[in-house]
């Protein structure tokens, strides 16, 4: 079986089972080992090959069942399998939401704690894995530990891209909301400098998030649309929200149904689609209400939307600056984008908060994702990225690289040495292994 | 309350219809061999979906009790959805009329006399309906799964009969085609990505085509076409083809 993740690069040969339950888990752990490592796999969102082995690939998704819920702390108990989007579908309406969210609901549980995904709020509630009460985490034995956060191996597995072992199951707090919606704010600022005053000046709002016009030059150079928001409480909404404040109106999917010509994308259709996008949201610039679905995941409204890449498939290049070192790094890496004429269609800048964990991603400071449809220009731009990315003291999240070499990755990440070396005294490296890890050489 | 039964409560269809029928509020009964061994199904369907599940034990093969099995139906369910089903290489079933004997009577046996026994239970009731997830392996009689297609073929046959019979009485019954489905039964083979449905997805067929009243329904369209070119050729040179 060939498996590949969300941008469809690289593409994995491995043996794919799937686990209905801890006994089939238990069984395909059972056979791994230095010829055949596994991994686990969630909903391959992530875009590298962080979810695929050239051993075993242990899919998760239909251990997907939920287990208990108390609706008195918002304690969701479930399967590993378990998308966010089963959550939201199954509790929202009873008035709870996930804590922490990725910008796609189509993330399994096992997926989130294993990247220890980020959402709009880091700077202001963390990561996920903050609102992880526990975890059971298979070991290269098929013994089952329940890990809580005070468990040196919760941190490492937190964060740890599977390679600590096989979530079964995770007990996740959501929190009480008012309403499906939320309150937003978006600002247009003109420059660098100016959106980054506008996230330091919001550090109070719970969401924060800017799209960033990365082809912008001169005087406009970080130009963005910074967005702000919060869940509505009750006397935030109309009449009619009022009366059915967890309702939205349904909305239909679009999909993209194959691979569009690779060229359908190039600088100018990107360059223009930038300028409208920021015209527009400028225009649009205020408070308004928006729900759920169309804040949270405006892109899951279109399936597969990573086919319009083409079969070459796409590259995410996300990486964080401490913060002291953010806008000079940011600078120069606009500058660096702008001078390749390489388009970002989708360029997202975040601040965060602190580090949790032992190797999770997240750091004070802020964070940039790019995507670039994958050819040589745009390799050759992430290499003059990854200079910028340490000289400034940044770090790489796993969940997106596809492409970074082991040198590189230990010189912007030296918690990734001791990662490494956890793993070999604990006996987990000949086990547990994905074409990345092998990649990194984690 | 609507009740749905399904038979074949384990398999990934099955359960995947389950959840879908539960979204819409029916109280579900999960019929299968073992069935308490289905209580984290359970668990999770009514978590989620605030509704109400039995776990029902049920073979398919034990015809000797199904008559016991479905007048103890505690209610008498409003749609019945059969994913009973087994399907061993062709090889082993040509070469053992034991495995061969087993397919015939899964696919096509079993799941036929339950539906059968139901059909008499709706008609005097006066509704409801009745849907057999076959295959578009039985269209036609191929080489390398004929034991399996056959089977289907019947089961497929039974449930046009049973469809022309009651169309009078109130009581709708649903032929399913899926074409190649990523579940348990498929694990492991190499399956072409675009002809290949998710249990998601079939259970979205069958839901249709409870509530819209559809007859035959291949899950995905392409498998219409594909399998209308495949009947359509001719004897002389089918014979001779390798597909
Ligand atoms: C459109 C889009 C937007 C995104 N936005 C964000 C964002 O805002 N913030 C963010 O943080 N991320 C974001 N991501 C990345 C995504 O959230 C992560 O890659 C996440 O890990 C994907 O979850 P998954 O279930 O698909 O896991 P997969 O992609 O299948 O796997 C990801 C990693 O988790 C491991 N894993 C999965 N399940 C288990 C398990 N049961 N046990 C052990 N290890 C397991 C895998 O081995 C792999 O290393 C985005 C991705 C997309 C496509
Ligand atoms: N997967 C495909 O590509 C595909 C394509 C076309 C049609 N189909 C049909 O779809 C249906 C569902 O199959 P699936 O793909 O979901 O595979 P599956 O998960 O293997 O389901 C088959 C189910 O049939 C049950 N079963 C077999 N014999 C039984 C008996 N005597 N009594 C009670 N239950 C019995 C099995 O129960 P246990 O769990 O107890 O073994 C199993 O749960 C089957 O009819 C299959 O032929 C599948």
């Amino acid at each position: 079986m060939i498996v590949e993740g969300w941008g469809r690069f690289p593409r994995t040969r491995t043996t794919l089972r799937h686990a209905r339950g801890e006994d089939d888990a238990r069984r395909a752990v059972a056979q791994s080992g230095l010829i055949n490592p596994l991994i686990a796999r969630g909903n391959g969102r992530a875009y590298g090959d962080s979810a695929a082995s050239p051993g075993t690939t242990l899919a998760m998704r239909r251990m997907g069942r939920m287990i208990a819920f108390d609706a008195t702390t918002g304690l969701l108990e479930a399967e590993a399998g378990v998308l966010l989007a089963d959550v939201i579908a199954a509790f929202l309406p009873r008035g709870w939401f996930p804590a922490v969210t990725p910008g796609t609901k189509f993330v399994t549980l096992g997926g989130a704690i294993a990247a220890d995904v980020h959402g709009k709020n880091h700077h202001h509630d963390g990561s996920f894995c903050d609102f992880v009460d526990w975890i059971d985490l298979m070991g290269p034995d098929g013994e089952v530990q329940r890990l809580g956060p005070n468990s040196p191996l919760f941190q490492w597995t937190r964060g740890g891209m599977g390679l600590t072992g096989v979530i079964l199951r995770a007990a996740i707090r959501l929190i009480p909301v008012e309403s499906a919606w939320i309150r937003q704010r978006v600002v247009a600022t003109g420059s660098l400098a100016e959106t980054m005053a506008c996230f330091e000046e919001s550090l109070d709002a719970p969401y924060s998030v800017a799209w960033i016009d990365c082809l912008a030059t001169g005087a406009q150079r970080g130009r963005s649309l910074v967005m702000l928001g919060e869940h509505a409480t009750r006397d935030m909404l109309g009449p009619e929200q009022r009366a059915r404040p967890y309702e939205i109106p349904r909305k239909g999917t679009k999909t993209v149904p194959f691979s569009a010509p690779g060229v359908s994308l190039n600088r100018y259709s990107v360059g223009a689609f930038n300028a409208l996008y920021y015209a527009r949201g400028k225009a649009g610039a205020g408070t308004s209400l928006v729900d759920w679905d169309s804040y949270f995941y405006p892109l899951d409204a279109i399936l597969h939307w990573n086919r319009i890449y083409g079969r070459k498939g796409l590259i995410q290049y996300q990486t964080v600056l401490p913060l002291d070192r953010s806008e000079a790094g940011l600078t120069a890496m606009l500058d660096a984008i702008a001078a390749s004429g390489q388009g970002a269609f989708l360029s997202v800048l975040k601040r965060m908060g602190p580090q949790g964990g032992n190797i999770s991603f997240p750091m004070e400071g802020y964070t940039l994702a790019m995507d670039f449809p994958r050819s040589a220009n745009a390799l050759a731009l992430c290499d003059r990225l990854d200079k910028i990315t340490l000289d400034h003291g940044g770090r790489y999240y796993l969940a997106k690289d596809s492409r970074l070499t082991p040198n590189t990755l230990r010189a912007a990440d030296p918690r990734m040495g001791a990662f490494h070396d956890m793993r070999a005294r604990e006996g987990l490296t000949p086990h547990l292994a994905s074409a990345q890890s092998q990649r990194l050489q984690l | 309350m609507k009740t749905a039964l399904i038979l074949g409560g384990r398999s990934d269809i099955g359960l995947a219809a389950a959840h879908r029928f539960a979204a819409e509020g029916y109280a579900i009964q999960l019929a299968a061999r073992n069935s308490a061994t289905l209580e984290g199904d359970k668990a999770d369907l009514e978590l989620r979906h605030k509704i109400e599940v039995q776990l029902l034990d049920y073979d398919a093969l034990d015809t000797a009790v199904l008559r016991g099995f479905v007048d103890a139906l505690q209610p008498l369910p409003d749609v019945a959805i059969c994913a009973v089903g087994t399907m061993e290489t062709q090889a082993d079933a040509e070469a053992d009329p034991l495995l061969a004997e087993l397919t015939i009577r899964s696919n096509f046996e079993g799941p036929a006399q339950t539906l059968g026994l139901l059909a008499n239970a709706f008609a005097s009731r006066g509704s409801g309906t009745l849907i057999g997830v076959s295959s578009v392996a039985g269209d036609r009689g191929r080489a390398t799964n004929y034991i399996y297609g056959s089977a289907k073929a019947g089961f497929t046959a039974y449930l046009s009969g049973l469809r022309n019979r009651l169309a009078g009485q109130g009581v709708h019954v649903a032929t399913i085609l899926p074409g190649f489905v990523d579940t348990k039964m498929t694990e492991g083979m190499e399956l072409p990505g675009k002809l290949t449905a998710s249990p998601e997805e079939v259970a979205e067929a069958i839901w249709k085509a409870h509530e819209k009243r559809r007859n035959v329904v291949y899950v995905k369209p392409i498998w219409r076409v594909i399998m209308a070119i495949i009947r359509n050729i001719p004897e002389q040179v089918f014979k001779r083809m390798k597909i």
